[in-house]
């Protein structure tokens, strides 16, 4: 007979992580948005100061083979063709060279100054929202008692088994989902405090107004164009991490998970009879 | 199994949906004048937050001679038809003058040895392109600064305008004419100049000949190519289409820092 249990609300996430969490949403998808839109205005990338035109380490382009023409994306040496993605996109009859097609961009259509104002907009959102869930969170606790591990979630082992628990999509239940998991937090650090201030620091960097303000901003990246390169990969982390982030909200329950970052309140089935 | 497949197809074509909605949504936002206005409203933000952190007379970095890239790229025009241009040009520029008028005491006209006898500055600096990319290159000219306090500017006077003689697209009425638009923090900062030099030669066409602004710590469209005339104003709303330069009349910042 299996054990009779009940379910529990736990109260999960305060207002100001709940409020901010949905603003980063908004803002984050615009930036990408207007971001890849910006990108498209040279999409190829660099290291170092100054653009090595005729070697960028990625660039995405279209060539033309005569009746028709491909997209292709080149990264170092390795050419791949990416006719309809990157490069060269488009509804039938009216494809166009460009980087990122026209479903991944604000606007939809080429306007680089439009794709600028969006971007730039929304980083001010960006960066206000993140300093208020950062002030919160030291302010709450936030980040002492629910972000940081603890010394027990760092051990080899402890960590090595969660790992092989999450490989089989089995995630800890009943008491256990009162606390982040470990991997869950180092997640949670490293978008908070590594990815995101990445992003807004690579960001300053290309702007050569910041760059006389804090001229140690591109020696920190090693040159204006490192720093758009990091900038790129930094935005393919984050949508990594949400692709990722996503995924496990579906894999724990969706409805429970979406609920609590609404209402603050998350389920939990804890075993023995309500009394 | 159809059940799984029926609900698959349902929930991709959901999916799909929203997204085409979302973009749909964005594409009319983008073109409401109202949300543009909601948009600008974080450059006026964003100049006054660079300023705040950025001396007025912080220098944009310079680099060495090694730094120097071969393969600078030229942006805009390249090799200006107007007539008057082309007129100049096959001349060697030995009639051009360069006009500084507007609110100034006393207006100038100089020629290109005249501008080669003031006060100059050699910088090495990075260029950076609103496209992304960046070319670094060295670039001698007479600073403004000095030039400016020359023609005494009127008390009124808050911008400089540079009027350019190409026209980077072809109108009937003019509004294709290059121009842009500093004001006097920049006009003003020692590493503002008017380049007749690049990497140690006459500056090439390409780039801007006889006279281009290098106005560092600003974007490239900012440095204005072909200069034939500087003029001091209190504002830009009646040149151009008003926004301060040709760039910025199709949509693009004033502030050029970012």
């Amino acid at each position: 007979m299996a054990t009779p249990t009940r379910e529990v609300l736990v109260y999960r996430h305060t207002v100001a992580t709940r409020l901010t969490h949905w603003v980063n949403v908004l803002a984050l998808l615009l930036l990408l948005m207007s971001g890849l839109q910006i990108f498209n205005a040279h999409p190829a990338l660099y290291w170092g100061q100054k653009s090595t035109f005729a070697q960028p380490w990625l660039e995405m382009g279209m060539i033309d083979r005569g009746d028709h023409a491909i997209g292709v994306t080149q990264i170092g040496s390795v050419r791949v063709e990416t006719t309809g993605l990157f490069g060269y996109s488009g509804k039938v009859g009216s494809q166009e060279p460009r980087g990122f097609p026209a479903w991944a961009t604000i606007p939809s259509y080429r306007d680089l100054a439009d794709g600028r104002h969006w971007h730039f907009f929304f980083a001010w959102v960006f960066v206000l929202n993140g300093l208020t869930y950062w002030s919160a969170g030291l302010l709450n606790g936030h980040f002492r008692k629910d972000l940081a591990p603890t010394r027990e979630q760092l051990t080899p082992r402890h960590l090595l088994r969660e790992i092989a628990d999450h490989a089989r999509l089995r995630f800890p239940k009943g008491e256990e989902e009162r606390h982040y998991n470990a991997l869950q937090k180092l997640a949670y650090l490293a978008v908070i405090f590594g990815l995101l201030p990445l992003m807004v620091l690579t960001g300053l960097t290309m702007s050569p107004g910041m760059d006389a303000a804090w001229p140690w901003l591109p020696h920190l990246f090693g040159g204006r164009q490192s720093a758009r390169s990091i900038h790129f990969i930094c935005a393919g982390l984050i949508v990594a991490f949400v692709l990722v982030h996503l995924a496990m909200v579906v894999a724990v329950g969706a409805f429970n998970s979406v609920r609590s970052m609404i209402t603050g309140r998350y389920a939990i089935r804890l075993e023995g009879d309500a009394s | 199994m159809s059940d799984t497949t029926n609900r698959r197809g349902w929930l991709k074509g959901l999916a799909a949906g929203s997204a085409g909605l979302f973009l749909a949504a964005c594409d009319k936002l983008n073109e409401s004048p109202k949300v543009q206005k909601g948009l600008a409203s974080a450059q006026g933000l964003t100049m006054r937050a660079q300023r705040l952190f950025q001396n007025r007379t912080a220098l944009a970095q310079e680099f060495t001679p090694a730094d120097i890239a071969r393969d600078f790229r030229a942006n805009g025009s390249i090799s200006p038809a107007d007539p008057a241009y082309r007129q100049l040009l096959t001349t060697g520029f030995k009639d051009y003058r360069l006009v500084i008028d507007g609110l100034v005491e006393r207006p100038l006209s100089l020629s290109l040895a005249d501008l080669r006898a003031q006060p100059s500055r050699t910088q090495i600096t990075r260029h950076d392109c609103v496209e992304g990319w960046s070319s670094i290159g060295q670039w001698k000219g007479a600073r403004l600064g000095p030039l400016l306090d020359r023609v005494g500017l009127k008390r009124e006077a808050r911008y400089l305008v540079f009027h350019c003689f190409d026209s980077l697209e072809e109108t009937l009425d003019g509004s294709g004419q290059y121009y842009e638009s500093i004001d006097l923090v920049d006009g003003y900062h020692p590493q503002t100049i008017l380049a007749y030099e690049m990497n140690g030669q006459v500056l090439p066409v390409a780039h801007g000949a006889p006279l281009r602004l290098r106005v560092e710590r600003h974007l490239g469209y900012k440095h204005a190519k072909y200069v034939s005339r500087i003029e001091a104003v209190a504002d830009f709303a009646h040149i151009g289409q008003g926004k301060g330069g040709y760039w910025e009349d199709r949509g693009y910042e004033w502030y050029g820092g970012i």
